[in-house]
């Protein structure tokens, strides 16, 4: 057996150990990783107990996460396609969009409510695959396919819903506003998109294809994944968990409006680049993304709570994005 | 009069790991010193030292008998030291001109003077024999030219010192004698050249002294006329008995069957069919057509006419994933950009050919992937930390094993690989040969591209030569060798070109 080489690349270790140490580097650094968004999340959650009395409370608690909730949908939808490599513009639009044809569906056509849900899901589908097709067939940049359907998706809440809100099934209030033996419905599908998405990205075909596309599409491609299919699962999932999140929105509402969730993109992108994705791909979690969200709604709350304004709010929450970005590129260059 | 270079006593640690040890090194003034070594017995580290990249804990690099410090790649330039590394590093985007002088390009009133940078740029490759449009897009330019860019690139500062790692890895023949001549006027110039090598036939060609590193130690300095064996000897510390084992089981049925097959422009009329158990070498000079015909084998590029089978079955064109699912597997030439996803693990890596046949009802076996991995990891002697390390910090030789295990792990009739021995040391290239072998042993069928002579001759049952888009002759393991193939190669390409002229 030769020595220990030594150099320039990491070069250590036998193949005859190597099978007995199997869980190492790769999983602990996704691992250290989303610990590091963690200790920001806790450290934070302490700095705002001091300075605000109003700030541990189980209302309170309560609150964030039902404001959280609506980002962290959008923002698992977006973390596949960031995943992939990608990037997708459109979510909050589409998500305004599948609100709209849930309420234009049922108060208007007089559809049933189940059918009126299911809709609108259907609407940010369709989004999601017209996206899919712009990338995978018209070979448009993701970044200028999505940023056209962002246009498109709210352009058409705006005609069908000729700029009104528009009324909602009772229940889906009922979803956005109630709670279950103190937790919000709303808590409740979060978490369900969280078990999903994990699910997905870890344990699917679809999931492993995505980190492998995102990390370099063409070694992809070249070993037999068939990547312009793949983009149809990438942002077809994307579309229907913005229209999730949507109708979640509308829910909370209480009316589908023709502008909700307009700017929350940007949220849905920071929060998973915040939960420690790379925008150049292949990498990034489930759990990460949750974490990037309640970063963002805590901050949101604790900033209000401390009486920051609005303005100086909008402020923070821009450094605090460069901040985690930074640590964590600092991070991956003491690791590599 | 002291050295234009002196290091003495070059120490470098990376977290606990010795990379180099006591390491002395000079260099005089019209002298080209070969450094010679495997991959990861520090001759990077020891260059990078040179460009600034890094600096060493402890040792001293004088200049002309004065002790400097190096801390910063334009430091390096400033003291005339110019650096060619393996990996590129032009923007594939930019122009010719624009990348050799990319950062400090000629200014007038504060903005770009072009036409003065265009001229300079066509001057600097006029004197350096490079025949190469200016206004060329890098990216549009084969490796090869790459390469000559990167060299006029370092050469358009004032360089004393000039540092070629592994120039010739990405060259075929010609290119190379053009490298070996431009190196050669550096040198009557007055330049000091240090010279990174596998190969160990360049040393005598180019060198006028090699020294020999292996795990970091200096092993050796020898006049380069020294024997090959003593040199391999000293590299990999024991003597390797045969550099090319080739071992030729019978033949069976054909497995791989291709038929006039051509794409307007690049290629055409390429027929050929390999059997089981068989090498099917295919020679040539860079830009012969051989990776675009490998590749439109593949199905990694369309093509327009002729039609592949693999063990009967027709492949649709333009569909990797046909070609995997009917058991053909590539290997391609560019192992960073095509063949690994850097940024994953070497278990993901390993079971990316896999991953369809792994899945049931959308769920991945991942457990029996991971399994699978294992004893590929094993079998190849892959040398890593485990499954989870990430390929990106495996040295060239392990990454190779990777892409190739990959497609071991699938159901295999004919492996493609296209130069797969590039920037291996010597050591990794006897084992993936070794794997060839195995491969034919099995029943299957190999389709080997390779610039490399000695390897193309040494391991190929049967040899096709290509040029200029066309098969130009077939050579049996019997009748080929060297001046055969390189005539079919050069000849075949002349005769292309008055067809040309002809049309």
């Amino acid at each position: 057996m030769r020595n220990m080489r030594p150099g320039e690349r990491q070069d250590a270790g036998t193949g005859v150990g190597a099978v007995g140490r199997l869980r190492q580097t790769g999983r602990l650094q996704q691992l250290v990783s989303a610990a590091g968004s963690l200790i920001g999340l806790l450290a934070l959650i302490v700095v705002l107990t001091v300075l605000s009395d109003n700030f541990l409370t189980v209302a309170n608690l309560r609150n964030i996460s039902v404001q959280a909730a609506v980002i962290a949908i959008l923002a698992f939808g977006e973390t596949y396609v960031i995943v992939a490599g990608g990037i997708d513009l459109s979510v909050g639009s589409v998500a305004g969009l599948a609100g709209i044809v849930m309420g234009w569906t049922f108060s208007n056509a007089g559809w049933p409510a189940g059918l009126a849900v299911l809709a609108g899901l259907v609407a940010g589908l369709l989004a999601g695959l017209v996206n899919a097709l712009l990338i995978g067939f018209g070979r448009l940049p993701a970044f200028i396919a999505t940023l056209a359907m962002l246009s498109m998706a709210r352009g058409l809440a705006l005609v069908i819903s000729n700029g009104v809100p528009l009324g909602i099934p009772p229940w889906v209030s009922t979803l956005g506003s109630g709670a279950v033996g103190g937790l919000p419905y709303t808590t409740i599908v979060m978490l369900v998109a969280l078990a999903i998405t994990a699910f997905v990205l870890r344990l699917t075909y679809a999931g492993r294809a995505m980190y492998a596309i995102g990390g370099n599409s063409e070694a992809a491609r070249l070993s037999g994944v068939r990547v312009r299919r793949q983009q149809f699962v990438i942002y077809g999932l994307s579309g229907l968990f913005a229209a999730a999140a949507g109708i979640l929105l509308a829910g909370r509402l209480a009316s589908a409006q023709p502008q909700a969730g307009t700017g929350y993109e940007l949220d849905a992108i920071a929060a998973v680049v915040i939960g420690g994705a790379s925008l150049s791909g292949g990498s990034g979690s489930a759990l990460g993304t949750l974490i990037g969200a309640l970063i963002l709604g805590v901050l949101r709350n604790g900033l209000t709570l401390l009486n920051v304004s609005a303005f100086w709010q909008q402020f923070v929450i821009g450094a605090v994005i460069a901040v985690a970005v930074l640590l964590d590129t600092l991070r991956r260059r003491s690791v590599s | 009069m002291p050295p234009l270079l002196r290091m003495r006593g070059i120490a470098k640690r990376f977290r606990g790991v010795t990379a180099l040890d006591d390491v002395d090194f000079d260099l005089q003034a019209g002298e080209t010193h070969v450094l010679l070594g495997e991959n990861g017995a520090g001759k990077s580290t020891l260059i990078k030292m040179l460009a600034g990249a890094l600096e060493p804990d402890a040792g001293t690099i004088e200049l002309d008998g004065k002790p400097v410090t190096i801390h910063s790649a334009q430091q390096a330039n400033a003291l005339g030291i110019g650096t060619v590394f393996q990996e590129f590093t032009l923007v594939p985007d930019l122009t010719v001109a624009e990348n050799i002088y990319l950062g400090r390009p000629p200014r007038r009133f504060g903005v770009v003077d072009h036409r003065r940078m265009r001229r300079d740029a066509a001057v600097l490759l006029d004197r350096l024999g490079i025949v190469l449009d200016v206004d060329t897009v890098v990216g549009r330019l084969g490796v090869a030219r790459r390469q000559l860019v990167e060299i006029a690139k370092a050469l358009s500062h004032d360089v004393r010192i000039l540092i070629l790692d592994e120039p010739t890895a990405v060259l075929a023949g010609q290119e190379i004698g053009q490298l070996f001549a431009l190196v050669r006027d550096l040198r009557a110039s007055g330049v000091g050249i240090i010279f990174i090598s596998h190969h160990l036939e360049e040393v005598a060609r180019i060198g006028d002294r090699v020294t020999i590193l292996r795990d970091g130690r200096k092993v050796g300095e020898l006049p380069s006329s020294s024997s090959q064996d003593e040199l391999i000897q000293l590299m990999v510390g024991r003597p390797i008995d045969q550099q090319y084992p080739r071992r030729t089981p019978e033949f069976g049925s054909a497995l791989l069957q291709v038929e006039g097959l051509g794409r307007d422009g690049v290629f055409r009329d390429v027929s050929f069919e390999v059997r089981a158990g068989e090498v099917l070498g295919i020679g040539g000079l860079v830009g012969a057509g051989r990776t675009e015909v490998v590749r439109a084998v593949f199905g990694a590029d369309r093509h327009q006419h002729g039609t592949v089978r693999v063990a009967g079955r027709v492949l649709r064109p333009g569909d990797p994933a046909a070609a995997e699912a009917a058991g053909l597997g590539l290997v391609p030439e560019d192992r960073a950009g095509q063949g690994l996803v850097l940024v994953l693990d070497v278990g993901e890596n390993l079971g990316l050919a896999t991953l369809g046949r792994s899945t049931r009802l959308g769920l991945v076996d991942r457990r029996g992937l991971r399994r699978r991995a294992a004893e590929i990891v094993q079998r190849l002697r892959i040398r890593t930390t485990g499954l989870d390390q990430v390929v990106g910090n495996l040295s060239g030789g392990n990454q190779q094993k990777v892409v190739i295990g990959k497609w071991l792990l699938a159901d295999l009739k004919v492996l493609i690989l296209d130069e797969p021995t590039r920037g291996i040391d010597v050591g990794a290239k006897v084992e993936i040969y070794q794997l060839m072998n195995d491969l034919t042993d099995a029943g299957n069928a190999v389709v080997m591209v390779s610039s490399e002579m000695p390897e193309l001759l040494g391991m190929s049952d049967r040899i096709l030569v290509m040029a200029d888009g066309r098969i130009r002759g077939e050579l049996s393991r019997a009748e080929a060798d060297s001046e055969r193939v390189m005539a079919l190669a050069v000849l075949g390409a002349e005769g292309g070109g008055a067809e040309h002229a002809a049309r």
